[in-house]
């Protein structure tokens, strides 16, 4: 069997993730985006390849969503209240509780500003939110018998998480997107070392590697106070949630520091209310913010209070939250146009702006005019500063956790094109893990683990846990403690029946048989005179030439050592004994060689295992000629 | 697999304690403290520390003198306040516990916040190396406990001073002789045993090289020395323990995996789930199935283990409840509706909501009911101009207790403070708050509307209630004002603020006192009976509880909330989750296992007895990697059905799960099994192999005693022999090649491997 992932969204391209995966029966789909660059039919993932008939009840075992950014979340209300998905749905609580504002503030921002027609109501997103399962961190959720997934922290937003999925003894993640270093709110990307076959990982930075972010976060401070020091209005366009309580917690607790007075406004309730949602999901921030939460909750801001529109003319300097970010419309633009034409404001803007923003214009190059339609033009004067900290890991962290996960195969999403190739050059080369970039709509098909099942018996199990030390001698005398156990046992099959695994010893009473020992003997003529007279009764006394032997013997055969038993001598399962029937059933006539009263005949029993060792002694005993001085 | 219970615990607040043994490990369930034991003690004597009044200048040590001197032979008269224990109070923990080896205890499983309070012990003993699992929440709980009871003890050591021998006097027999009858049961109890079980609050043996005693001079020092000491011996138990969130999945020693599920009783608390290759095993604890402030009890998610240990010993059983059982089976007309996504949908639908029906009936209605009907109370009181009295015991119970009255004074338009005097107030309040994960559906609709999660939030907020630390904080008193309604710590009524307001008030009829009453206590009377609580009724250890305050002429309102299933939910319960074997406790032998028909064996248990249990007989699962089954070598034996085939290959155990993979080549590869045959030897078809590669041999019977033996006689090209019995074949000649022959035609007459 094969895991077969199509991909329907994010493939080679950032946006609409949605990435449909196949294990053993199962069929997942992670994410559910939406494509903030398109307008038309290509906004949300062909969702007809996942079914012809559009039966996605049956062809689908569940979704999971990892974050609640539009391009992983967006399109889940048209799927499940339009396309009509009924089944199962995942994501974390705070995933759950946030979710819903984007998608609602993403409605409004649609049909309200931009008058288009609506994808899905308020009703739907409530109704398709009520279908939703949350899931608390590393709580591993039965999907159905053979379907198991557990979300793993991974920073970049609060709630976003990594997705592990199990089905039988195949294993996967999908990462979704992730931070692999704390933040102001938020911890690193944590996972368990799994054992997996397939890794899908985000590949945003995929050739980036970043150095610290404190100086970056320095440098967004100094430019803040010097705007505002010479009495300057700060204006920074963001989305409601993530990046505006990193940067708020940044600033409020700089103003606390600095003892600064000036006022920060957040410029719609949207913020404020997301401000409480973090204060109740406080658990899933970093390890700092949560251990002051009782005394004093990091989104209870100090300093922040709510904007009036009346204050965008008010005179004196001033820090400003405004939605929506990049500049696209909204709040952030009315203010814009009043405050790009002087020089003491400053506009920050994101990493990231999609192109045909405003704030992608602003980013490239340092534009003196902007014409927001056809009627207006602005004057740009003010200054600019482009953060530059992200919430995506860099090229280092998507190796890290390669490494640390060492899958089967990688998939690589949610980048650009060239660099993801770049970063799968890397991934076959520098850990010899088979890495794939397929784009949207392509299917990748990599093999299953599979293991027979068998029921084991105790005394298998039992045996197979012993521990077997061996002391392996090292040239230079020293030696080691090893433990060499192998496990050893017999598969039995039955018709109609489970396999089983049993020990050796058990076996016959298994399959109902009587043991059958076969065994090998050979009387073996030994050349032995002797110089000295020496009594009948001595020679006949097994010892004596027993003793002899074993003292040549033991001279030949370097490597193995022989026992002396007394009566035998014992190697293996190789028995060598003194015979003194002239009419020993074992003994061949012709094989007697020379002088017949200077022979003396040694009875060999053995077993076949040791078929080659014995035969290798008879040898040499054949060839002994012992002469007694 | 064997049980050893420990203690079968005290309701609620002190949670049943057991051993179980596991695969050859040892679990040890919980590891809770007896503090409702704590009634023993006399509260810090009148007048010394009434804060709120101004302080007296009595002296302890001359107090103590004093009653150096007086006997106490008071035994068969009526207790009074006299009678108590004068001394910092001792902390009883589970006296058996004491009688085990602790080193050999390998994982500590805490089910409640409550489990976890005598932890500190058990984590200083030498030795002691066991995994402490506990969920985050139920952790974060209990350390606040924990913490609470070190911050109330202190006004203990305050008062008496340190102790000149870590034996205190009152643990004397001479002294444990003349104690009241009532008294000495609690304090050694019925076999005199108990009395091991004592120990001074997690107290200074872990030795802090920085702070030496004897270095420490005025009483004073001492006793925040050793306040830090037992917060150093807190601290030092809760890095030990290892914390989980819901359902999350944990492997111990590669075989076992653990899981906690919510129970209901409290936030965080919860039933563990122990699956090994060979066993698996529920340890059901309290639960409550629907409840309105912890997340409901998850019993979907122990289907499909084979052992359930039953330990939910608040059901206390007796005639009324087997009426009411009845009644409550005959109501079940009402039939909720039940999301679809609960079920699995396997076919056997229609039996799981036979189930669901029966299991959910609605546990918190009558719950609530309890929790309007004391708020009214209280809200009569300070109409009246009395104050109310809350000691802090259940979280649950706190939390609504403050919605419903804010609620009540809201609606009446009332302007009555609210305060929660408690050193672990704020934490405690704020916790509530940022856990949606362990809160019931309807609190986490709450967290999706952005509204907090409590009522507290807003209370606070809007300066109704206000958390203080402790009754001697400025700020308290200058906002102070009564009639007032405190919450306050502690339960047992002998620690903490809330002794010193029950003195303030205890003589004022218009103020009121709500007791929390454990159930196993007063019977199931209370509970079963919604009127019952209605009256101010007395049992017995409430009497001893209030008896430091007698006389009292403050109202009295005792209730008890439900602290585990109903009697009538555990049959279905059990016929849902089908196991194969069910331990429950001896005094529910009526009501289990008594339908014949159900293919599960109940097992009855009892407190301190050893219980073995007999092996479920299950072979533990292999997985065999595929690239090592690929190499096999298959023989088909005579019974033509059967195939075997020797195994070889490095056996890993990872999750529970037991796998075969390939290893390392060359140490397997220098291990081969011996050969082995069976079955006897056809003598026609030996002959006809040897003959077809070209060797000549001819049978000759010989009749050994009783035993018939065939000599196979070969003569070219080489001479040979074989003797052939039932048993055993031995072949001998001289010619190697010949006998590898030989040998090849037997192993192709006989069975082998």
């Amino acid at each position: 069997m094969a895991i077969e992932t199509l991909v329907l969204g994010a493939g080679q391209e950032v946006g609409k993730s949605c990435v449909v995966v196949s294990i053993n029966g199962k069929r997942i789909m992670f994410d559910c985006g939406m494509h903030m660059g398109h307008q038309d039919h290509l906004r949300y993932p062909d969702f007809s390849l996942i079914s012809k008939s559009g039966d996605f009840n049956n062809a689908l075992s569940c979704i999971i969503i990892t974050h609640f950014h539009l391009d992983h979340i967006g399109a889940l209300p048209y799927f499940t209240e339009v396309c009509g998905y009924n089944g199962p749905i995942y994501m974390t609580y705070p995933t759950k509780a946030l979710g819903p504002l984007m998608l609602e503030d993403y409605r409004k921002v649609m049909v309200d500003r931009r008058g288009e027609e609506e994808q899905f109501s308020s009703e739907n997103i409530l109704q398709c939110m009520r279908k939703v399962t949350a899931v608390d961190l590393k709580q591993t959720v039965q999907v159905d018998k053979d379907l198991q997934i557990r979300a793993y922290y991974a920073g970049h937003v609060i709630g976003a998480a990594m997705f592990y999925a199990k089905v039988g003894d195949t294993a996967m993640v999908y990462t979704g997107d992730y931070n692999m270093t704390p933040d102001r709110h938020l911890g690193a990307a944590q996972i368990d070392r799994l054992r997996l076959d397939l890794l899908i990982t985000e590949s945003t930075y995929a050739t980036t590697v970043r150095d610290s972010k404190y100086a970056r976060e320095r440098e967004f401070l100094k430019a803040v106070h010097k705007c505002i020091a010479n009495g300057g209005k700060v204006l920074i366009p963001t989305f409601a949630l993530g990046r505006a309580q990193e940067l708020c917690i940044l600033l409020d607790d700089y103003w606390e520091r600095m003892n600064l007075k000036v006022p920060i406004y957040f410029s719609a309730g949207l913020t404020i209310q997301a401000n409480m949602y973090y204060k109740m999901l406080i658990n899933w921030t970093s390890q700092k913010v949560k251990d002051t939460y009782a005394t004093r909750n990091a989104f209870e801001f100090k300093n922040v209070r709510n904007f009036d529109r009346s204050l965008i003319n008010a005179p004196g300097p001033c820090v400003l939250f405004a939605t929506p970010g990049m500049i696209s419309g909204g709040f952030s633009l009315q203010v814009f146009k009043q405050w790009a034409p002087y020089e003491e404001n400053l506009v920050t803007l994101p990493g990231y702006c999609v192109a045909g923003t405003i704030g992608n214009r602003l980013m490239s190059g340092k534009p003196t005019k902007i014409d927001v339609d056809e009627n207006t033009v602005i004057d740009v004067r003010c200054q600019i500063h482009q953060l530059s900290f992200s919430p995506h890991t860099d090229a280092k962290g998507i190796m890290d956790l390669v490494k640390f996960l060492s899958p089967k195969h990688v998939i690589l999403v949610h980048g650009e094109k060239p660099k993801m190739e770049s970063l799968k050059g890397r991934i076959q080369s520098e850990l010899g893990i088979q890495c794939y970039d397929p784009q949207n709509n392509d299917m990748v098909s990599i093999p299953s683990t599979h293991y027979v099942k068998a029921d084991a018996s105790n005394a298998f199990i039992g045996s197979s846990s012993t521990p077997n030390f061996k002391f392996p001698k090292i040239r230079g005398g020293n030696s080691e403690l090893g433990d060499e156990r192998v496990a050893e046992g017999v598969l039995i099959m039955e018709k109609s029946e489970k396999a089983k695994v049993v020990h050796q010893d058990e076996l016959l009473e298994m399959v109902g048989g009587m043991k059958h020992e076969v065994q090998f003997a050979y009387c073996c003529p030994v050349q032995m005179s002797y110089t000295e007279r020496i009594s009948d009764s001595e020679l006949s006394s097994r010892n004596f030439g027993l003793h002899k032997l074993l003292a040549k013997l033991s001279t030949e055969l370097t490597e193995d050592s022989i026992q002396d038993c007394g009566e035998h001598l014992q190697l293996e399962s190789l028995y060598i004994s003194f015979c003194s029937r002239d009419n020993c059933a074992y003994r061949a006539t012709e094989d007697c060689i020379g002088d017949k009263s200077a022979t003396t005949y040694f009875c060999c029993t053995w077993l076949a295992a040791d078929e080659k060792l014995a035969w290798e002694v008879i040898s040499i005993m054949k060839k002994l000629h012992v002469i007694d001085t | 697999m064997k049980l050893t219970c420990l203690s079968k615990g005290g309701g609620y607040h002190c949670p049943p304690c057991h051993i179980v043994s596991v695969g050859g490990l040892q679990f040890l369930l919980d590891c809770p403290l007896d503090l409702l034991a704590l009634t023993i003690f006399s509260p810090i004597p009148t007048g010394s520390n009434a804060v709120l009044d101004g302080d007296s200048d009595c002296s302890p040590r001359t107090f103590l003198d004093s009653e150096d001197g007086r006997k106490r032979q008071k035994m068969d008269k009526t207790l009074d306040a006299d009678d108590l224990i004068r001394s910092e109070p001792c902390y009883k923990t589970v006296t058996n516990l004491h009688l085990w080896d602790l080193s050999f205890i390998d994982v500590v499983l805490i089910s409640t916040p409550m489990g976890m309070l005598g932890l500190p012990f058990l984590t200083r003993t030498k030795g002691f190396s066991a995994k402490i699992y506990a969920t985050d929440a139920a952790a974060r709980l209990g350390q606040l406990m924990m913490e609470d009871l070190i911050s109330m003890n202190v006004d203990f050591r305050q008062f008496y001073g340190p102790e000149e021998s870590s034996f205190p006097k009152w643990m004397k027999w001479e002294e444990l002789e003349v104690l009241p009858s009532a008294l000495k049961e609690i304090a050694v109890g019925k076999d005199g045993s108990e009395i091991a079980g004592w120990m001074p609050l997690y107290s200074h043996l872990t030795e802090d090289p920085h702070l030496h005693m004897s270095h420490l001079t005025d009483a004073y020092t001492v006793c925040r020395a050793r306040v830090l000491l037992s917060a150093a011996d807190m601290k030092d138990c809760m890095q030990k323990v290892q914390t989980l969130k819901y359902a999350e999945e944990t492997c111990y020693n590669g075989a076992f995996i653990l899981k906690a599920f919510s129970s209901g009783l409290e936030i965080g608390a919860c039933n563990w789930t122990i699956r090994g290759p060979k066993n698996s095993v529920v340890c059901l604890s309290s639960s409550i199935f629907v409840t309105s402030h912890a997340m409901n009890f998850d019993y979907h998610a122990l289907q499909g283990y084979d052992l359930i240990l039953f330990s939910d010993f608040s059901l206390d059983v007796n005639e009324d409840t087997e009426n009411r059982v009845m009644t409550a089976a005959n109501n079940l007309s009402s039939v909720s509706v039940f999301p679809s996504n609960y079920l699995y949908s396997d076919g056997s639908d229609t039996q799981h909501i036979i189930t669901e029906s029966l299991l959910n009936t609605d546990d918190s209605f009558e719950e609530m009911e309890k929790l309007a009907f004391i708020s009214s109370c209280i809200i009569d009181s300070v109409k009246a101009g009395g104050s109310a009295l809350i000691p802090i015991g259940r979280l649950g119970i706190v939390l609504q207790l403050l919605e419903y009255i804010s609620c009540a004074l809201e609606s009446l338009n009332l302007k009555v403070p609210i305060f929660v005097i408690s050193s672990v107030a704020e934490e405690l309040l704020a916790f509530s708050n940022v856990i949606p994960e362990w809160l019931c559906k309807q609190r986490q609709e709450k967290l999706y509307s952005g509204e907090p999660l409590f009522g507290h939030v807003d209370l606070i907020k809007g300066k109704k209630l206000h958390l203080f630390p402790a009754l001697h904080t400025e700020t308290l008193l200058k906002i102070w004002q009564e009639p007032c309604i405190v919450f306050s710590s502690h339960w047992s009524l002998r620690l903490g603020p809330c002794v010193h307001l029950l003195r303030r008030w205890c003589g004022d009829p218009n103020s009121l006192l709500v007791m929390e009453i454990s159930v196993i206590q007063l019977g199931m009377l209370l509970v079963t009976n919604n009127m019952a609580m209605y009256n101010l009724q007395k049992g017995v250890d409430a009497d001893l509880a209030l008896l430091p305050f007698k006389p009292m002429a403050m109202k009295i309102l005792q209730c008890s909330f439900l602290s585990g299933m109903k009697l009538e939910k555990v049959q279905p319960l059990l016929k849902m989750l089908h196991p194969k074997v069910v331990l429950f406790p001896e005094n529910l032998r009526q009501h289990f296992g008594g339908s014949s028909t159900s293919s599960i064996s109940f097992i009855q248990y009892s407190e301190n007895e050893t219980l073995r249990i007999p092996r479920l007989n299950l072979s533990p699962e292999l997985d065999i990697s595929t690239d090592l089954a690929a190499q096999l070598n298959w023989t088909k034996l005579t019974d033509e059905n059967i195939h075997i085939a020797r195994l070889k290959g490095e056996l890993s155990v990872e999750n529970g799960i037991h796998r075969l993979l390939p290893g390392n080549e060359q140490i397997v590869a220098s291990h081969s099994g011996l050969l082995m045959h069976w079955g006897s030897v056809n003598l026609q078809s030996l002959v006809a192999s040897l003959q077809n590669m070209g060797i000549n041999a001819h049978v000759e019977e010989e009749t050994n005693g009783t035993e018939t033996e065939y000599g196979v006689h070969i003569v070219g090209p080489n001479r040979a022999l074989i003797n052939i019995n039932a048993t055993r074949t031995v072949i001998s000649t001289g010619d190697e090649k010949l006998a590898s022959l030989i040998f090849e035609a037997i192993t192709n007459s006989l069975d082998s491997i």
